[in-house]
Parts: C-alpha cells; structure tokens; sequence
C-alpha cells in the first residue's frame, strides 16, 4: 500500500484550456513522473509513458470499460444516454457486436469503397483550386470532404447531416468531467439527438451502406435486432468528428512543415503513412479512462479496484523512449505501434475508413497543390477528447 | 529462435532470426521488411501484413481463427489458399527454414 500513498501527483487540468492550448508540457511532466501518477484536481490516475498506456490497452480483463471510458464511473452514476454498445462494454457482450462492427468496415468494404472516395476527394480539390486558392482548411477540407463521403457510405438521407458534427462534439465531450465545455455542447443536443435516433433505423437507411450491412447481421441472427439501431448510433457517434480532427492534423502538419509537403509530392505513395504519422504526432483523440476491476498491479504500482486511470495517447505517442525524435512530423516514419487508434479489443474499428478517407484527401492534394500555405493564426477548438482546430486558413497553390 | 525466409515480390529472399516471444509480423517488422505494414500493430484489424506461407509448411502453423479468417478476403493482394496475417503467427523454434512469400501490395 506504501506505493499507492508515494505516487507522484501533477495538478494540471487535462480538460482544462491550457492543457488544450499546449498539452506538450505536462505530457513530458507525466511521464517523467513515473509509470502511474495521481491527477489530483479529479482524484484519477494518469498514465503517460508508451508502455503503460500500451498495457492498460491490451488488458481489457483488468482494466474494463463497461464502467465507462469517462470519468464517470457507471457502477456509481449511470451514464447522460445509454452507454455505448461497443465501447463502454466488455466481452463476452463486446464481442459480437464488435465482429459485426469489424465486418461491416473491413478490408474488403473498403476496397469497394476506394475509387468512390478518390473520385470526391479529386472532385473536392478541383473545387479548391477553381476559387481564389484562400481557404479554411478545417471546413472547406477537413470537414467537407469526410461529409462529402461517409454520409453517404452510411447510407443516411441528404438532409440534416449537419446534425452530425454536433453530436459527435457532445459525444467526446461526455467523457470529461462536467465543465463549461460539457454543458455547453449537451445544451446543443435535444434537437439533435432526435435526428439521430430516427437515422439509426432501418427505414432511414439506405440498403448499400453500413447501416443496411449492421440490420442485414441483426437479420443472421448475430447481433439482437434491438442492438441494431444503437450500432448505427456508435457510427454517427465516432465516425466524423474524429476523422475531421484526423485530416485537419494532417492539413495542420502540412502548413507548418512545408518541406514533408515537398516529400509527399515527390512520392504521393507515402501519402497513406503521412496520415498515420499525424495521427501519432497530433494524437486527435488525446485521451480515454479505464476501470480497474480489481487490484491490479501495473509497472509495480498499486491500483485499488474501482480506480479510473487515464491514459494519455498523445503522451504515449511522443515518448521518447519509445520513438526517436518523437517531436519531429516525418512523414517516412515507421508508424505501425503508435496508439492513436488506441489498441486492444476497442482498437477503433473505423481506422481502416480514416487511413482510406485520409489517404485519398491527401493524395488528391498532393497530385495538384503545390503548396499549403498558413495565412493567419489558426483557432484551436475545444473538445474534452478530441484534439483539433476550428479553423486553418490556408492559401492552396496550384502546381 | 528460428530463421524465417521471407520472400520479396522481385524473388530476392531476406532471412531473419526470431526473438523469444516474437510474432512473424514483428520478426518481420524488426528485419525491415517493408513489405509488412502491419498498420494497427498487430491486433488483427487490418490485413496489411499478409503474407503467403510456402505450401509445406500450411499445416504446421497455427490455426486461421474467424477474425482472420474474415480480414483475409479483403486483403489487397487477393486471398490465395496459402493465405496468413503475420501478426496471428506466433513464433516457436519448430519454425525454423520456414518459407513465406510476400504480395506487391497491401492497401
């Protein structure tokens, strides 16, 4: 027990704006405190260090998330709306759902999906370059070009996909504690979750996407057909928000590192492993809890049962001691390991739609701008998870 | 630990020893060869570290579980019978000379 009283405590806010503004500080403070360190201001654990946020990942068996991946503790609050089918649940109910999940967005989905999305990624760029080459690089890209496609490869209706980036904000707000931040963004929702809900029906659908492909499991007999429509809501939920935050860190890296821009353009091949290196470098989804199920001993620290720990993603991927050069955006680096994506059973399981979305965007890019070029300040948006921009002006130069 | 033999698309060949421990994908990773992206690091969800075990050596591998076995007909280089994910081939010493044939492409 002598472990768990020494355990070094930082007092910085991870949902904080300073944190958000510039979270590199206190994420080398957390991993040179120690392995496991007690955030103080929420009376939670905090991981840091690549090993241990890797660990806590692969052990889903000590480390649980039925209890929730926020701070909330659904054994002794229950969650704002339902939790998550996938997320916030283990095996064995996690499981089925899960492979429902993995089929529906699998390798061979996608490559149904690849010249359909190369195509609008083409067709979107074209447009850029036509206009007056000044931009928004989060909306006029980062969130035009993933509405322009994955609406559509879900099988909603053209109206009300605004919708959708709202909800998403909520969503990963909903993980953090309840700051100004969380009851601004669930003052938002009423309206919205309305519209959501009634698209995760079967009737609201289109019978080409992903949606048909979830009921279509539910009609096989391997997912409840009451579990359907809440499938349909975990897609809505995580499938937008972060591959905008994906693409504009890219975008972002871009304009700040204009000689990987040159590499890319030289070698578009390498456009797919860029994507994944902003991933590593901005980390877009900064941060889950996990609940321990019991007392666990992780890295020689004690962790009582019912402890929240939450790992630090974008720490874990720039530590140092798991990468050389950790704070420098190399677009040839070998990126496989990095836990952007989080990873064990929960390993996100759009990832391979975000490599697709963000490959084609960039190759599209790549093939007919010469330049991104940042032409004021961005403006950073807040978010309790996800790490990202609310605007990225830009000029596009044309090759 | 057992020297594996990877064969490139071009025919050149490349041998790496294992580690203790090691799945063929992170022997393979571990030994450059950059055939292998291995994207979501080995928890079979990708399918970009197929590979081609040589024939006589199918039956000596671990079995294809379901989520392999579903990840393997999507794979870029399309599935053949002697069709494996690196990353769900543990090591062992009995692997020793084992053959796999790398595809051209894996996205």
């Amino acid at each position: 027990m002598s472990e768990a009283i020494e355990l070094p405590a930082l007092d910085f806010d991870p949902f904080g704006q300073k944190f958000f503004d510039n979270p590199y500080p206190d994420f080398a403070a957390l991993r040179e405190a120690g392995p496991v360190v007690r955030l103080s201001r929420y009376g939670v654990f905090g991981a840091g260090r690549y090993q241990e946020v890797s660990a806590i990942l692969a052990d889903n068996v000590n480390f649980c998330s039925s209890r929730g991946v926020g701070i909330t503790d659904y054994k002794k609050s229950p969650p704002y709306r339902g939790p998550s089918l996938v997320l916030e649940t283990d095996p064995p109910l996690h499981t089925p759902r899960r492979a429902v999940l993995n089929r529906v967005l699998s390798p061979g989905a996608m490559k149904k999906l690849r010249e359909d999305f190369f195509s609008g990624a083409r067709a979107l760029v074209e447009k850029l370059l036509a206009g007056d080459g000044e931009w928004d690089a989060i909306r006029d890209i980062a969130e035009a070009f993933p509405l322009s496609v994955f609406p559509d490869a879900v099988g909603l209706p053209p109206g009300g996909r605004e919708n959708l980036l709202p909800y998403g904000n909520f969503v990963f707000n909903s993980m953090g504690p309840e700051n100004q931040l969380l009851k601004d963004s669930l003052a938002q929702v009423p309206p919205v979750a309305d519209w959501i809900n009634a698209h995760c029906q079967r009737d609201a659908l289109s019978p080409d996407g992903f949606g048909a492909g979830i009921y279509a499991a539910a009609d096989r007999g391997e997912i409840l057909l009451e579990e359907a429509p809440l499938l349909v809501r975990s897609l809505l939920s995580a499938g937008l928000d972060t591959t905008v935050n994906g693409i504009g860190a890219a975008l972002y890296c871009f304009a700040r590192f204009p000689d990987h821009w040159d590499r890319l353009r030289a070698e578009p091949a390498l456009a797919r492993n860029a994507f994944e290196e902003a991933i590593r470098f901005e980390s877009p989804v900064q941060t889950f809890f996990r609940t321990t199920t019991t007392d666990v001993a992780l890295s020689g620290v004690h962790l009582p049962e019912g402890a929240k720990i939450l790992m630090f993603f974008g720490a874990a991927n720039r530590d140092p001691s798991r990468w050389q050069n950790p704070d420098k955006f190399d677009i040839t680096r070998v990126t496989s390991g990095h836990v952007g994506f989080g990873g064990g059973i929960h390993m996100c399981v759009g990832q391979l739609l975000a490599r697709l979305e963000g490959e084609v965007i960039l190759t599209a890019l790549a093939e007919r701008a010469a330049r991104i070029e940042l032409i004021a300040q961005p403006r950073r948006r807040y978010n309790n998870t996800l790490r990202g921009l609310a605007a990225l002006p830009i000029r596009l130069h044309a090759a | 630990m057992p020297n594996i033999i990877f064969i490139k698309p071009d025919g050149v060949s490349q041998t790496v020893t294992g580690r203790a421990g090691e799945t063929l994908m992170e022997a393979a990773r571990r030994g450059g060869i950059a055939e292998i992206l291995a994207e979501c690091g080995g928890n079979c969800m990708c399918a970009t570290c197929h590979v081609f075990a040589a024939d006589e050596i199918l039956a000596a591998l671990p079995p294809v579980s379901d989520d392999e076995d579903a990840l393997l007909d999507g794979t870029a280089a399309d599935r053949q019978p002697n069709s494996r994910l690196s990353c769900q081939i543990k090591l062992t010493d009995a692997m020793e000379g084992f053959v796999f044939h790398l595809p051209a492409t894996q996205v």
